[in-house]
């Protein structure tokens, strides 16, 4: 009795598990390919036209798409899971299917001269702390930026080194040395540049072009003539030559201690035209504002006879002297306003 | 931005930082694609374009004004368009008596055409017209292809793997269970290809797999194949170029055996086998003046006994 039961019970336990293994089984005649990387199956089985009109598209499709998925995600269950946050996941494997690229691979840089001396040497990077311990402000502070710790600019008092000129300006000197490292340390790192992109660039002028401007070749010019042992003072200039606009210093002052007499002279000037008391005539100042009343003058002539297409001709008020009357200035502004006043309450 | 020779200078972190979205990789992001319509376009052209789109949403821009351009006679103005809004892919759509409801799907390299395949539409089936609830928006499809001729015909393999790259949407590493719901089934049939898309219910099975049911949600597409132009084998090869980066480096001087024992070999210098470190026993010590005797002891023991 117990053997038939327990025969029977196995019996029984075989059937319930095909039974459920049936309703996830699929019978295919060749195996599916799955790139689960990418979630994609694909089924290489034929498709007999036959069942396919017979059965009608859309139910045909359905089962067949049915079939596949299941094996699809028969596959996927395969797949090694974690809980990441109540959520079950399946950690998806490498992609096979080999998809081309968007854009080509990128080109590695090319290693700076610093770089390829470092690693000619053996000289390695050392890792640098963020923050750095001020003495004087007692705290931590970044290595370089705003607010960093032990700020050499910042210094109000600067010993006068044995060895330099009593008179000289150490802070200005100091600026200056900054600056030129600032300028260095850029001129490298766009020669850096230059040589990664393998653009040439001159050491001075211009960058070869396609086509140069008149200007850039004017430049040119001018550059290819200073470029003589004597910076181009006994270069003859071509016929029609101009000098170049904008050579020498830009701005030009006056030196502290210079000529006296013309100091002096300067100075009295000042204080005469602060003294006047009527106002400096500025001539072209007033020619300006002479010509700017004209046109809006003209303008509004012109914009009457648009409206009303009256036979008026020419300027209403235009054709007064330039200098009859002062510019800008206290008094002149004073002037200009009475002078217009008048014709308004006429 | 200054250019110099044509290459942009940024001046800003903002501009810096566009350009470096737009510059190549070594693993590249998702794939955008541009959807853009032709200088004639029929109703059904216009709505099976905004359900492709809808498809796509996040990484797709649809197009609204026409483009009186001929893809496959003149393609500068698709590889403009691409280089300007930085997509690989496009989908242009148009009608004209001659190819009605027509759809080129493209993809680029390097902002020149790669692959351009025009399918006819004889019939569509919009989403809109389905009603029932569709999966929301963004989630990854599974891809099925079915048909023999996805293998076999040559066209029909770069047109499988250009509708891989169209439709498979971002790379993840790691996928959620309870999200798989899209489905998208192309089958190859008789010339036609025919393009449905499901939404899977996972239903309760005896084990831990779940049982599949399909329900049809979502655009169905009935496609005739037209007109091709497909890359030449070089750039073909070109573009499915890696970089080396990415190749995983080998473990060297690991080997394994059929039980699955992992090997290693340890290289060992010549040792000094006078300097050998071994177990000290005191009773072996050598003391002072008898190493002499121990070689005649025995001798002497022997010829008394």
């Amino acid at each position: 009795m117990a053997a038939c039961s327990v025969e029977e019970l196995l019996a029984k336990a075989e059937q319930e598990e095909a039974e459920k293994l049936k309703s996830i089984s699929v019978e295919k005649e060749l195996d599916l390919e799955f790139d689960v990387g990418n979630l994609l199956a694909c089924d290489k089985n034929r498709i007999e036209s036959r069942d396919f009109r017979e059965r009608g598209k859309e139910d045909f499709l359905r089962s067949l798409a049915r079939d596949n998925t299941q094996l699809l995600i028969n596959e996927i269950w395969k797949l090694p899971t974690e809980r990441n946050e109540e959520v079950l996941v399946a950690k998806l494997p490498e992609q096979t299917t080999r998809l081309p690229r968007e854009k080509p691979p990128p080109k590695p840089r090319p290693p700076t001269r610093w770089e390829q001396f470092a690693k000619l040497k053996g000289i390695q990077k050392k890792k640098k702390t963020n923050l750095v311990w001020d003495e004087t402000a007692k705290e931590w502070r970044r290595r370089w930026g705003y607010k960093r710790a032990n700020d050499d600019t910042k210094e109000w008092l600067i010993e006068v080194p044995g060895s330099s000129d009593p008179n000289e300006d150490q802070f200005a000197k100091r600026n200056k040395a900054k600056k030129e490292r600032v300028a260095k340390n850029e001129f490298n790192r766009l020669k850096n540049i230059a040589r990664a992109m393998k653009i040439k660039t001159p050491g001075v002028g211009l960058l070869p072009k396609a086509q140069q401007s008149k200007d850039e070749l004017l430049k040119a010019v001018s550059v290819a003539k200073t470029s003589t042992a004597s910076v181009g003072r006994f270069q003859d200039s071509l016929p029609k030559e101009k000098p170049p606009k904008n050579s020498g210093k830009k701005r030009k002052f006056d030196p502290l201690i210079g000529d006296f007499s013309s100091e002096k002279q300067k100075q009295l000037e000042l204080l005469q035209v602060m003294g006047n008391k009527t106002p400096k005539l500025d001539l072209t100042k007033a020619v300006n504002t002479q010509m700017r009343e004209e046109d809006r003058e003209e303008a509004a002539a012109r914009r009457r006879k648009g409206r009303k297409m009256p036979g008026k001709g020419g300027k209403g008020k235009g054709g007064k002297a330039g200098g009859g009357k002062g510019g800008k200035g206290k008094g002149g502004k004073a002037g200009g306003g009475k002078r217009r006043g008048k014709p308004g309450k006429q | 931005m200054t250019h110099l020779d044509g290459v942009v200078k940024p001046k800003t972190k903002r501009s810096k930082r566009f350009l470096e979205s737009r510059a190549p990789k070594l693993v590249e992001d998702v794939k955008s694609t541009m959807i853009m319509k032709g200088g004639n376009t029929s109703q059904t052209v216009t709505t099976a374009l905004k359900d492709i789109y809808s498809l796509k949403k996040p990484n797709a821009v649809l197009y609204k004004k026409k483009n009186i351009t001929r893809p496959f006679e003149d393609s500068t103005s698709l590889e403009f368009f691409s280089k300007k809004t930085d997509c690989s892919l496009f989908l242009f759509g148009s009608h004209n008596k001659k190819r009605p409801n027509n759809f080129i799907f493209g993809r680029m390299f390097d902002f020149h055409v790669l692959d351009m395949f025009e399918l006819g539409i004889e019939k569509f089936v919009s989403l809109s017209e389905i009603k029932t609830t569709k999966c929301p928006l963004g989630t990854k499809p599974m891809l099925v292809f079915a048909g023999e001729l996805f293998d076999t015909d040559n066209e029909y393999k770069r047109l499988k793997s250009l509708l891989i790259d169209f439709f498979r949407g971002p790379t993840v590493s790691a996928v959620r269970l309870a999200g798989l719901e899209h489905v998208l089934h192309f089958t190859a049939l008789e010339g036609k290809i025919y393009l449905r898309s499901y939404r899977c219910l996972l239903k309760k099975s005896g084990c831990r797999t779940p049982r599949i049911e399909l329900e049809e949600i979502g655009p169905s597409f009935d496609f005739v194949m037209r007109r091709t132009h497909l890359a030449s084998d070089d750039l073909y090869k070109l573009a499915h170029r890696q970089p080396k980066a990415l190749k995983p480096t080998k473990k060297k001087n690991i080997s394994s055996n059929v039980f699955g024992t992992t090997f290693g070999r340890v290289h060992m210098q010549k040792q000094d086998l006078s300097k050998l470190q071994t177990r000290k026993m005191k009773g072996l010590r050598k003391r002072k003046g008898e190493v002499v005797d121990e070689g005649q002891e025995p001798k002497a023991a022997k010829v008394e006994n």
